[in-house]
């Protein structure tokens, strides 16, 4: 039984409740990084092993973090984790490192790994939190390597830099193509979820982790002013 | 010269590198906050100044303490460190001194922390410094690129408010209401803005 619940820890993040597609978060690295699969495979890698250690060590720490000041303490765990795959990256694939550039740093504030923490880890034990890790970050790197193939191959008429088409449509590469290609997936898991009769997405903000203090206040308290 | 570079880099910031349409920095508050018109100034003015006084204390903290030092591996770790701090000052200074504008900014100011255009901003403009570009960038030349940015972000956050107050009585196919159809504009408004490309080189030559 035990064992059935850990699995289903795992395995939740990959369809059912993927980050990317399902719950919306971590837009910008989905949108930034796809222009080729292998871009997307570095990012979700290095993603999922930043997501892993830090959910282990947040759940390790559970009981000894303030809740005042757990988000603080959240963001210079996760800070840390990332600064010593940035090294490893670094040192061992200097071309992923080239190609993902800013964005490699900016795995602090994907909000999947932030949210991830607050959600799960904060509450739960090592093994679980661990196994959630491992489930949100093969989901957001099989959903990065889905936008990645469709852009790359679309784009350069090519798959992990081998050229098999001879058109390439360029506009998928630059920054328009990927808000559309991400529009048409989502609307892809929308339909999928429809027919399965699951509740359909419609604001970004509703899987985020910040969204308690954001937009909904905010739109709360300028429309009670204005009103 | 210099006063040439300064426009080049604040049209530049502001057009052809916008950081939410081209660089894809700060797509949450772009789909999240961008409903209403009032609460899309507000967001983007309280971004623009945070990403001023980030950059304000970041740049030379890197460039005098950290490269100095050889510790620019901690780069990110306190820079994350450096805007949440900030952030937090400035929201306790505003309420106190300033409550005018905390009522008008402070809501917003909270989730700027973890908003990636700011540690962007931060973190690209030190690329610039290593780079070889037609000129290098100084402190003021940082101070400007943050200032561009946030009205850079300011810009695509209104043009984006007015696309998305005629979807709202658009009729629009089921599945595709809500998010999907958002994105499908936002490529369209990205796509207005692939027609800055190299204005800026065309009207300010450098070099």
């Amino acid at each position: 039984m035990a064992k059935r619940s850990l699995f289903k820890e795992f395995t939740k993040g990959i369809i059912k409740e993927n980050p990317v597609l399902c719950l919306v978060l971590g837009t910008c690295p989905t949108l930034a990084v796809t222009t080729s699969a292998s871009n997307a495979i570095g990012m979700g890698v290095a993603a999922t092993a930043v997501l892993v250690c830090s959910n282990a060590v947040i759940s390790l720490l559970r009981k000894v973090i303030p809740d005042k000041v757990r988000i603080p303490a959240y963001i210079t765990i996760i800070a840390g984790f990332v600064s010593v795959v940035q090294m490893l990256v670094k040192a061992f694939a200097p071309a992923i490192n080239d190609s993902l550039g800013i964005y490699l740093p900016l795995i602090v504030v994907n909000c999947i790994i932030l949210g991830r923490a607050e959600m799960f880890a904060g509450k739960n034990p090592v093994l679980p939190s661990i196994l959630d890790g491992l489930g949100m970050g093969v989901g957001f790197t099989a959903a990065l390597l889905c936008m990645g193939i469709i852009r790359e191959l679309l784009g350069s008429g090519s798959l992990f830099g081998l050229q098999i088409m001879p058109v390439r449509i360029l506009i998928f590469i630059l920054p328009p193509g990927g808000f559309f290609v991400f529009g048409m997936l989502i609307m892809l898991a929308n339909k999928l979820n429809e027919r399965s009769g699951k509740k359909v997405k419609t604001s970004p903000c509703d899987g985020c982790p910040m969204s308690e203090n954001c937009a909904d206040k905010a739109c709360e308290k300028t429309g009670k002013e204005a009103g | 010269m210099l006063i040439k570079s300064l426009v080049a880099v604040f049209l530049a910031a502001i057009l052809t590198e916008n950081y939410v349409l081209s660089k894809f920095l700060g797509i949450c508050p772009f789909l999240g906050v961008s409903k209403k018109l009032n609460t899309a100034v507000g967001m983007s003015v309280a971004v623009t100044f945070v990403m001023v006084l980030a950059t304000a204390v970041t740049f030379p903290i890197y460039m005098y303490l950290l490269v100095p030092m050889g510790l620019d591996y901690l780069q990110t770790v306190l820079f994350i460190l450096i805007i949440a701090g900030l952030v937090q000052l400035v929201e306790i200074v505003l309420r106190k001194y300033i409550p005018a504008l905390y009522n008008s900014l402070g809501i917003y100011l909270p989730l700027i922390t973890t908003n990636c255009a700011v540690l962007g901003v931060t973190m690209l403009v030190l690329q610039k410094v290593d780079s070889t570009t037609a000129y290098t960038y100084t402190y003021g030349h940082a101070l400007v690129n943050a200032f561009g940015a946030g009205i850079g972000f300011l810009v695509a956050m209104v043009m984006f408010a007015g696309v998305r107050g005629r979807l709202e009585n658009a009729d629009i196919p089921k599945s595709l209401k809500g998010l999907p159809i958002t994105l499908v504009a936002a490529a369209l408004v990205s796509l207005s803005f692939l027609g800055f490309a190299g204005f800026v080189d065309k009207l300010i030559p450098l070099g």
